[in-house]
């Protein structure tokens, strides 16, 4: 089966800090692959790199056979123009640490605008699908509500319906759970395991080890830029070869255990 | 000299001229806020965005209009403008065109400040859920930033609407110049200014509570 995101040789830096030093990885269609690692590792930045929310100096991002964010110009890698990277991003879905609802809009608003201003359905049919997700994330009494009316985890939802709504060949989340008291977590993971259930394809970032553990196919594990170790959960989270890892997971050891 | 008679009767038989300055300041104040709000979004637009020679332009405009006393733009507008060939506007338009551009420079700050003060995370969503960048600015920054300066535009438009008391320097008829003419025609001094501050007091007042309202209307953003 022909990768449907395929990440090749990254490289990004910040100034003279070298956050990604060569990154490559395949996402196979329905699969879910978790990023984990400690901070400053380079997780969000490889996420972001894949929504060309961050410009990176080598390396090449396809969606299927499409490049993502650049092209080659005369045997030169040039920033594709916004409304073109605009029309890939349609492809991709992303939920943020932070929810990032519109906080003008209600939560039927919020997931009905990419449909009808990106996909450009009728606004009839575009919340027909926007409340059959606000209902399947279990907010079907909030669709009026403003996101200032809502618990982190209810927010955190109703940006996961958004982005689901639009029916994206990848979901990205980026540590989404991070924000949110403890005891919100649940139903936010409860969601994204849902729809991992369902076939859709992922790339999570995630210091949940013990979702991780249940819903990824496959864990990718980064330190100082690179992957350090990858393969399945019972592998690369319960017999670590390395032992940047086996430190990593001294600090989860009571989940994982 | 002699003691001051009050005569509130002659005072309120000019009430109509009152009222009718009242309603004239108004509807400059409310125009030279549409107006000075455009330049001010240009002016903003230009500032963060645009050229070297752009801002530059930009930032001059804001530090003149600043230093410079309202009274003088308004007389460089009705006295000035004709002398350079610009005829098209009488005293009332004249005055409309000084107090725009006035409001412009600050409304230029201030939707500066307002665009600056937009979370990125909300630019990134859009950008995350696939609009274009002109739907960007258009469906979430601008909508956005207006909630966040909605307080500042209606600080803005009572301090215009007082304002509008100096068109009466160039004879616009509003409720410093209906004072004015009760004054001049019946030297009832006391009455006419007490009149219109007392209008001036309650529509002040009335427009405060009416803004006050559709900033809580539109207070989406906590």
């Amino acid at each position: 089966m022909a990768p449907i995101l395929k990440i090749s040789d990254l490289h990004k830096h910040f100034g003279p800090l070298e956050v990604l030093r060569g990154i490559s990885l395949d996402v196979d269609p329905g699969q879910v692959v978790a990023l984990v690692g400690a901070s400053g590792s380079g997780k969000t930045t490889l996420l972001r790199c894949v929504n060309a929310l961050e410009d990176y100096h080598k390396g090449s991002i396809s969606l299927g056979d499409e490049q993502i964010g650049y092209q080659e110009l005369n045997g030169r890698r040039v920033r594709l123009p916004e409304s073109r990277v605009a029309r890939q991003r349609a492809d991709l879905g992303m939920v943020f640490q932070s929810y990032n609802l519109f906080p003008h809009m209600t939560v039927l608003d919020n997931v009905a605008l990419g449909l009808v201003y990106v996909q450009k359905k009728s606004r009839a049919e575009a919340e027909r699908i926007a409340l059959s997700w606000i209902e399947r994330v279990g907010l079907a009494e909030k669709v009026k509500s403003y996101p200032f009316q809502l618990s982190g985890g209810q927010q955190q939802r109703v940006a996961i319906a958004r982005a689901v709504a639009m029916q994206p060949k990848v979901m990205l989340f980026d540590e989404v759970t991070s924000a949110l008291d403890p005891e919100l977590i649940g139903e936010v993971l409860a969601v994204m395991q849902n729809l991992a259930r369902g076939g859709q394809t992922m790339l999570v970032v995630s210091h949940e080890m013990m979702f991780v553990r249940e819903v990824a196919h496959r864990v990718v594990f980064m330190d100082g830029g690179v992957i350090v170790e990858q393969g399945p959960p019972e592998e690369v989270l319960v017999r670590p070869r390395t032992e940047r890892l086996q430190t990593f997971l001294t600090r989860f050891r009571g989940v994982l255990r | 000299m002699g003691a001051y008679h009050f005569n509130w009767f002659l005072a309120w038989q000019s009430f109509p001229r009152f009222y009718w300055g009242l309603a004239l300041g108004l509807e400059l104040a409310a125009l030279s806020l549409l107006i000075g709000s455009v330049i001010g979004m240009a002016g903003a637009f230009g500032r963060s965005f645009g050229p070297t020679w752009l801002r530059l332009a930009v930032m001059s405009y804001v530090e003149f209009i600043r230093n410079v006393p309202l009274l003088l733009l308004i007389y460089f507008a009705f006295y000035g403008l004709p002398k350079i060939g610009i005829t098209m506007f009488d005293n009332v338009w004249s005055f409309v065109v000084a107090l725009s551009v006035y409001s412009g420079a600050y409304l230029t700050e201030v939707f500066r400040a307002g665009v600056n003060s937009v979370p990125v995370g909300y630019t990134e969503a859009a950008k995350a859920v696939g609009l274009m960048p002109w739907q960007r600015v258009r469906l979430i920054i601008l909508p956005v930033t207006f909630r966040i300066i909605l307080p500042s535009l209606s600080n803005t438009f009572i301090s215009l609407f007082k304002d509008t008391a100096l068109a009466s320097a160039v004879a616009v008829p509003e409720l410093t110049y209906a004072a004015e003419w009760l004054n001049v025609n019946t030297f009832r001094t006391i009455e006419a200014w007490t009149f219109a501050a007392v209008m001036y007091l309650f529509a002040g007042y009335g427009i405060a509570f009416i803004l006050r309202r559709i900033e809580r209307r539109y207070a989406v953003i906590r």
